[in-house]
């Protein structure tokens, strides 16, 4: 089958770009509260702000002149993270896992090669200039600690960091996946870019079967590890951390993405005002039943916390939930 | 609420396109097809007499209104004769006036028509007309037809048709040959039947006129019948008693008098032609436009300098190919680079043709993109390795229009015509994606692109629509409120039906 029938879809519940757009995005996520999630250095201070966690920000560049600080200010590091400040999309990252025992200014990639103090200028370089942010405009790029990833994920991830996107809608926990880089990826956890998108289950933070490209899978395609039943650690904070979202950026409809540190824990990497819609088909599950349920229960009063639990309550995956046979004999 | 809104915007902008474009389309004959002619007949009378020795005064009847016709325009042509246009009994008639003249004399007068349906019989009510005094035995003749008639008639219409059957009969009987035997013309004919109409107080009376088709030297004037039945006035064939005129009928003058007196001259002899020309249906929905006082002409693009109307020629079907590319992106989710990019791209393709323009973009595109890549290992900032493409795609261009030129490919000089900017910035964002996602992501948004500026081509370039836009730019109201209502259309994308595929398998 090619195609499937707008009113399977519907009846599906799947929520489509279009609606997404015009009834989500432009009605709860005012335009002026999108440099709070664009800019990423924003989204960190305000995130830091409200006491939640994020990876240690060591610097951040914003004029072509400071390119040549990096290495000064990674002189002590072996591992860190660059990224530009309003990119999208994942791209222009650039995750340094460790540095040349013999030539100090040469470094590893995650991805395993190897880059020079040089070329990680250059890259600064045309962070800054813009070529990584949305319409080419002026950029700063970010310094930061570079996440080392919990084992829970090591089975199921080619390099690169897993990171788990809560779909937090008018404050409520809604829909979350966890995205498992691939060899395709580059290892970036960009589902566009050939991510492995796995759905999650709300109640218990347990993944459910996973989704490449538009196919779903069971096992990861690089390292053949099952990836349903995976229990995530801290979900109760990680479902906390993403209502809070709310609160922090003021935007009724956000994608939140964390990473889990060995040491640290659920951290908050990025906020996002368009969460993508894969996370339909990784859950295997329409948005729109959810959307209408925060809906109908929606308490302005209620803490992220509350949201939380209402969340892990209501939104539970099916075969959880479903009615006992007993229950159906009764009816 | 907020969708109430865009409903009734989009209604609103619908509804004053469309207005705007059924009259100039129906009340002022614009046409919606490209080059269509409209027939026009100029129809020439000349007068030719011997002067006399005195002062010379002509009168002629000349079209007042006509029915199924409106003017384009009208002159007369004679050597130093005053002329001046009066209102008489029988309509509009012209005079010419010498103190003096010499030898014979012709005189032209010439009006020039086109059909339009909507030239409607707007005369008056005419009064009832006298009860004329007949002598007998006329007068018993006329009593006992009449009154024979009136049994098979209910109205004034049928009266009339029963009455011209009867003055008709083959073989008529003693009374009607007693009234016809003295209406030698067939305008004496309508005159008697006039006349025993006027018996009844029925307005009625000759018209004079002229089946207008092809070329007609010395063309033959045709009485028809016109009564009033208190409401309207209607037409009857005086040799059928069918009501009807025929068809290209057009009515010159009215009434009884003669067409032609010429007061201090003789031997008079008046001569019609007809002539049929074809002008392009703009101008005389343009001249329509004018006669009626009509503003709306005064903003016509046809009222531009004809350089300027090249010019929105293109301009005005950019609506056509952005609505084209909001179709591609919202409705099948096609992804392109940049939002206008396919349309601009469209736009070369006017000069280049499809096929050439798909060739030489392909070609630029992936020149460009080499030099690109080259370009990376310089490690370039950002704002001078925009420039360096840009440079590299003007020159590019510049070899592509040489060496196509060297093998005497005409088409290829009109590379010249591509938007270079956009293609620089097409070059630069397809490199980025490349390295960021992947050739196969970057090579489907190009694809994507050149798909969509294709589309946006062929539509655009309909000669049909040009036109129609072109004529009637009040129809882009009508283009805005479909974008309007697209801009509210939250239902699927086509290829979310196959994204989203996955979900439907259970």
């Amino acid at each position: 089958m090619i195609f499937t029938t707008p009113k399977r879809l519907n009846e599906l519940g799947v929520l489509g770009i279009n609606e997404r757009n015009s009834e989500y995005i432009m009605r709860l996520n005012p335009r002026r509260l999108y440099p709070c999630v664009d800019d990423k250095a924003i989204t960190k201070e305000l995130a830091l702000e409200a006491g939640m966690a994020v990876p240690e920000l060591y610097s951040v560049i914003s004029h072509q002149g400071e390119v040549r600080e990096f290495a000064e200010v990674v002189s002590e590091l072996d591992s860190f993270v660059i990224k530009p400040a309003r990119g999208s999309g994942g791209e222009g990252i650039l995750v340094i896992t460790a540095r040349s025992k013999r030539k100090r200014d040469t470094f590893r990639l995650s991805s395993g090669l190897l880059i020079t103090e040089a070329e990680i200028a250059f890259h600064i370089s045309n962070t800054v200039s813009g070529q990584y942010s949305l319409g080419g405009t002026p950029d700063k790029a970010l310094l930061e600690y570079c996440v080392r990833f919990d084992p829970v994920f090591e089975g199921v991830s080619y390099q690169g960091v897993p990171d788990i996107r809560v779909i937090v809608y008018r404050g409520y926990p809604m829909m979350a996946m966890v995205r498992l880089p691939t060899q395709a990826s580059d290892g970036k956890a960009n589902l566009h870019q050939g991510a492995v998108g796995a759905g999650v289950d709300m109640s218990g933070g347990e993944t459910l079967t996973g989704v490449l490209g538009n196919r779903i899978v069971d096992e990861h395609p690089d390292t053949g590890a099952l990836i349903s039943g995976l229990r995530i650690p801290q979900w109760d904070f990680i479902l906390q951390s993403a209502a809070r979202g709310y609160e922090v950026t003021g935007l009724g409809y956000l994608g939140v993405d964390m990473v889990i540190d060995r040491d640290l824990g659920p951290l908050i990497l990025e906020m996002n005002a368009r969460p993508g819609l894969n996370i339909q088909i990784a859950n295997g599950e329409g948005l729109a039943k959810r959307l209408a349920r925060i809906d109908a229960i929606y308490d302005p009063k209620a803490t992220p916390a509350e949201r939380a639990r209402v969340a892990r309550r209501e939104f539970a995956a099916e075969r959880q939930t479903s009615i006992p046979f007993d229950a159906v004999e009764a009816v | 609420m907020n969708q109430r809104y865009v409903y009734g915007l989009a209604a609103l902008l619908a509804i004053t396109g469309f207005a705007f474009f059924f009259y100039k389309w129906q009340i002022l004959g614009f046409p919606v097809t490209k080059n269509l002619q409209t027939s026009v007949y100029t129809i020439e009378s000349s007068v030719s007499f011997e002067s006399g020795p005195g002062s010379i005064k002509v009168k002629l009847l000349i079209p007042t209104l006509t029915p199924g016709y409106r003017m384009l325009n009208e002159n007369s042509v004679s050597r130093g004769y005053g002329f001046t246009v009066n209102y008489g009994a029988g309509g509009r008639e012209a005079q010419w006036t010498i103190r003096r003249a010499d030898g014979p004399q012709t005189i032209y007068y010439r009006i020039s028509v086109y059909p339009d349906s909507y030239a409607k019989q707007s005369d008056t009510t005419p009064p009832f007309p006298p009860i004329p005094v007949i002598n007998e035995p006329f007068r018993t003749a006329i009593d006992v037809l009449v009154s024979d008639v009136e049994e098979q008639s209910a109205d004034t219409a049928s009266f009339t048709a029963a009455l011209l059957r009867r003055l008709n009969e083959a073989s008529p009987d003693p009374n009607v040959e007693l009234l016809v035997a003295n209406a030698a013309t067939p305008a004496d004919f309508v005159e008697t039947v006039t006349m025993i109409l006027a018996t009844r107080k029925i307005p009625a009376r000759a018209i004079h006129g002229f089946i207008l088709q092809g070329r007609q030297r010395d063309a033959e004037p045709v009485t028809w019948l016109e009564i009033h039945d208190s409401e309207r006035w209607r037409y009857f064939n005086p040799r059928t008693g069918e009501e009807k005129l025929p068809d290209n009928f057009f009515v010159w003058w009215r009434g009884n008098e003669p067409l032609v007196t010429v007061e201090g001259g003789s031997s008079v002899q008046t001569n019609f032609a007809v002539q049929e020309t074809h002008l392009d249906a703009v101008t005389i929905a343009e001249t329509k436009a004018d006669q009626k006082g009509t503003s709306l002409i005064d903003f016509s693009l046809y009222s531009l300098p004809i350089r300027t109307q090249a010019v929105y020629s293109v301009i005005i079907m950019i609506p056509i190919g952005a609505f084209v590319m909001v179709i591609m992106r919202n409705l099948i989710g096609i992804e392109s680079f940049g939002t206008f990019m396919p349309v601009l791209i469209a736009l070369a393709f006017r000069e280049t043709k499809l096929l050439w323009g798909i060739l030489l973009f392909i070609l630029l595109v992936a020149l460009g993109l080499s030099i690109r890549f080259l370009l990376e290992r310089l490690r370039l900032l950002l704002v001078p390795r925009l420039c360096a493409v840009l440079i590299v795609v003007v020159m590019l261009m510049t070899g592509v229009s040489l060496v196509s030129n060297q093998l005497g490919l005409e088409t290829g000089l009109s590379v010249a015509l591509f938007p270079m900017v956009i293609i620089s910035m097409t070059i630069e964002r397809m490199s980025v994606m490349w390295e960021e996602s992947g050739p196969a992501d970057a090579i489907r948004s190009g694809l994507g692109s050149l798909v969509i500026a294709a589309i946006a081509y062929m539509c655009m370039g309909t000669s049909w629509l040009e036109h129609l836009i072109f004529t009637f730019p009040e129809l882009l109201l009508v283009v805005l409120a479909m974008v309007v209502l697209l801009g509210r259309y939250t239902g699927y994308r086509l290829v979310e039906l196959r994204r989203f595929r996955a979900l439907d398998d259970t």
